[in-house]
């Protein structure tokens, strides 16, 4: 092999084994777009095996950085510093008996599971690891990963319903409260990388983003993380397992395998939510020499992804979990408010930076004319943060809502002789 | 741009086979000893009493009939967002005093308690 085809093959390895695979089918003699069918079907294949072996590494670094906070070890004995730990897991997993609760309705029951997995999987389709590894690049990426999202809360009513158990049923109907609710605010958030680079698809979102998106518009960035940790379920949003409480709400029926597929599903949300993250406001796989040497690109979108796991996992671990009325009303009342103010906003602060940019003679596109939008923007998202705090201290210094005094109850006497004799 | 969403659609058919075979393969693996005792619905350790599907509190509606307006406002937003470069100032208004209506429901909303949970 010649040493430049050596170099193409380090720099890109995944185009470069596409290519190779198509000549060789080629070779064999089969129809072009049957090629094309079949590498396609064999990328999404491997993109599915490298989900699930990344949901391996990802319970492993959850279950010691859990442990390390609490002061104590965590897995250490399968393999070096236990990283084998999840396959005697997984294993045990395979070999629980499937346990179906009488009454139960069989088709949607065993659905349920496979819907909860599939929900995440989809969205891997989108997600662009490198300027050329990316399932497709489709020009409404931003929307097909809300709508593909929600086949996720389905999955949940499902279980719930069809595990002919009241509290599996109570137990789903908040969930999907919860998770119905906190897709409101994810959208907006979604919605100002867009107005701010003009395009849906992911891929396009990362390349337009010569200045971070996060420095652009650190609310939405906010509010986006918020509102992804209250979709996935994770702490402190934990309400929809609550493992200590309700007995895992709408996956108390569910045993072995269907239950693994719940729990692999949780936590590679969690992970794509952070790729997802990392993608629209850090930049994805931007960086020095990204372009030139795409494997670079797929290391910096890993480090970035690897960061905003690490802080899932530390608010996972360092905050209570929240009542259903509390996170609920954070959600209608401050981020819902905050979400459509942001967009306001930000739509109108950034049409009056284009408009007026000419004024002070800078060019567009020059770094001038990025600096003056940044920092206008840095400046506009400080005041409205700075505002919502404000109105909110000022909400929750008002009286709490009294007892009606009228209302029949026992009243001490009000002599003030002691009663207590001996 | 046909390839891309062929691509979505291959990506469906593996993803809808994908966590349906280890559940079956499991299947095959793991003990089957059925008995009463084990299939019935579980509630914490006593007989269940009444029937399973119970009737649902009206304001899990009310929570997902809000969505449903937000979320359709949010859809009706992404083209204006995505039109934003060659709108003028007064189509940026526009969308905003769109959004701005949404946020005055919101606001009448909480003020008529539909918020709420009770």
């Amino acid at each position: 092999m010649s040493w430049n085809g050596f170099l193409a093959f380090v720099k890109d390895p995944l185009t470069e084994f596409a290519k190779g695979i198509t000549y060789r089918l080629d070779v064999w003699g089969l129809s072009p777009e049957l090629v094309n069918v079949i590498v396609k079907l064999l990328g999404a294949f491997v993109a599915c095996m490298l989900s699930f072996a990344l949901v391996i590494l990802t319970i492993w670094v959850e279950r010691k950085l859990y442990a390390r906070v609490q002061d104590r070890l965590g897995p250490n004995r399968v393999g070096p510093w236990g990283i084998f730990q999840t396959v005697p897991d997984m294993i045990k997993i395979f070999t629980k008996e499937y346990i179906t609760p009488d009454g139960a309705d069989k088709v949607t029951y065993n659905l349920a599971p496979i819907l909860a997995v599939s929900a995440v999987m989809l969205i891997w389709a989108v997600v662009p690891f490198a300027p050329t590894f990316f399932g497709s690049d489709i020009n409404v990426g931003a929307l097909y990963i809300v709508a593909v999202g929600a086949i996720g809360t389905l999955g949940i009513i499902l279980a719930g319903w069809s595990s002919n158990n009241k509290y599996a049923l109570l137990g789903a109907f908040r969930a999907v409260a919860q998770m119905v609710s906190y897709e409101v605010p994810m959208v907006l958030a979604l919605l100002v990388p867009v107005l701010l680079s003009g395009t849906m698809g992911i891929n396009s979102l990362v390349k337009a983003q010569s200045v971070w998106f996060i420095l652009l518009a650190p609310l939405a960035a906010f509010i986006f993380f918020i509102s992804s940790q209250a979709e996935v379920g994770r702490a402190p949003f934990d309400l929809l397992e609550a493992e200590s409480e309700i007995v895992t709400g709408f996956q108390v029926e569910y045993s072995g395998l269907k239950f693994g597929m719940f729990f692999v599903g949780e936590f590679l949300h969690a992970f794509t939510i952070s790729a997802l993250f990392s993608a629209l406001f850090l930049g994805g796989w931007r960086g020095p020499w990204a372009e030139q040497v795409p494997i670079l690109g797929l290391a910096y979108f890993v480090i970035k992804t690897s960061i905003v796991y690490f802080f899932v996992i530390l608010l996972r671990i360092a905050a209570p979990r929240m009542r259903i009325d509390q996170m609920l009303n954070f959600n209608w009342k401050f981020l819902v408010p905050l979400g459509l103010l942001l967009v306001m906003v930000t739509a109108v602060v950034e049409k009056l930076v284009i408009h007026y940019y000419t004024l002070w003679g800078l060019e567009f596109g020059s770094t001038n004319y990025l600096i003056l939008r940044a920092v206008t923007h840095l400046v506009v998202n400080g005041l409205i943060c700075v505002g919502a705090l404000w109105l909110s201290q000022s909400f929750g210094k008002r009286e709490p809502p009294r007892f009606d005094a009228s209302r029949a109850v026992a009243v001490p006497p009000q002599s003030s002789e002691s009663t207590a004799t001996d | 741009m046909s390839s891309d969403w062929l691509y979505i659609g291959l990506f469906l058919l593996i993803v809808a086979i994908f966590p349906g075979a280890p559940i079956l393969i499991a299947g095959w693996l793991a003990p089957r000893k059925p008995n009463p005792l084990k299939s019935q619905t579980y509630e914490c350790g006593i007989e269940t009493v009444g029937d399973s599907w119970v009737q649902f509190k009206a304001q899990y509606y009310i929570f997902a009939l809000t969505f449903l307006i937000f979320d359709v406002e949010i859809v009706f937003l992404f083209p204006w967002a995505i039109a934003f470069n060659q709108l003028t100032l007064f189509g940026v208004l526009s969308g905003v005093l769109f959004i701005f209506v949404l946020f005055a429901e919101l606001l009448a909303a909480w003020r008529k308690g539909v918020l709420e949970w009770i």
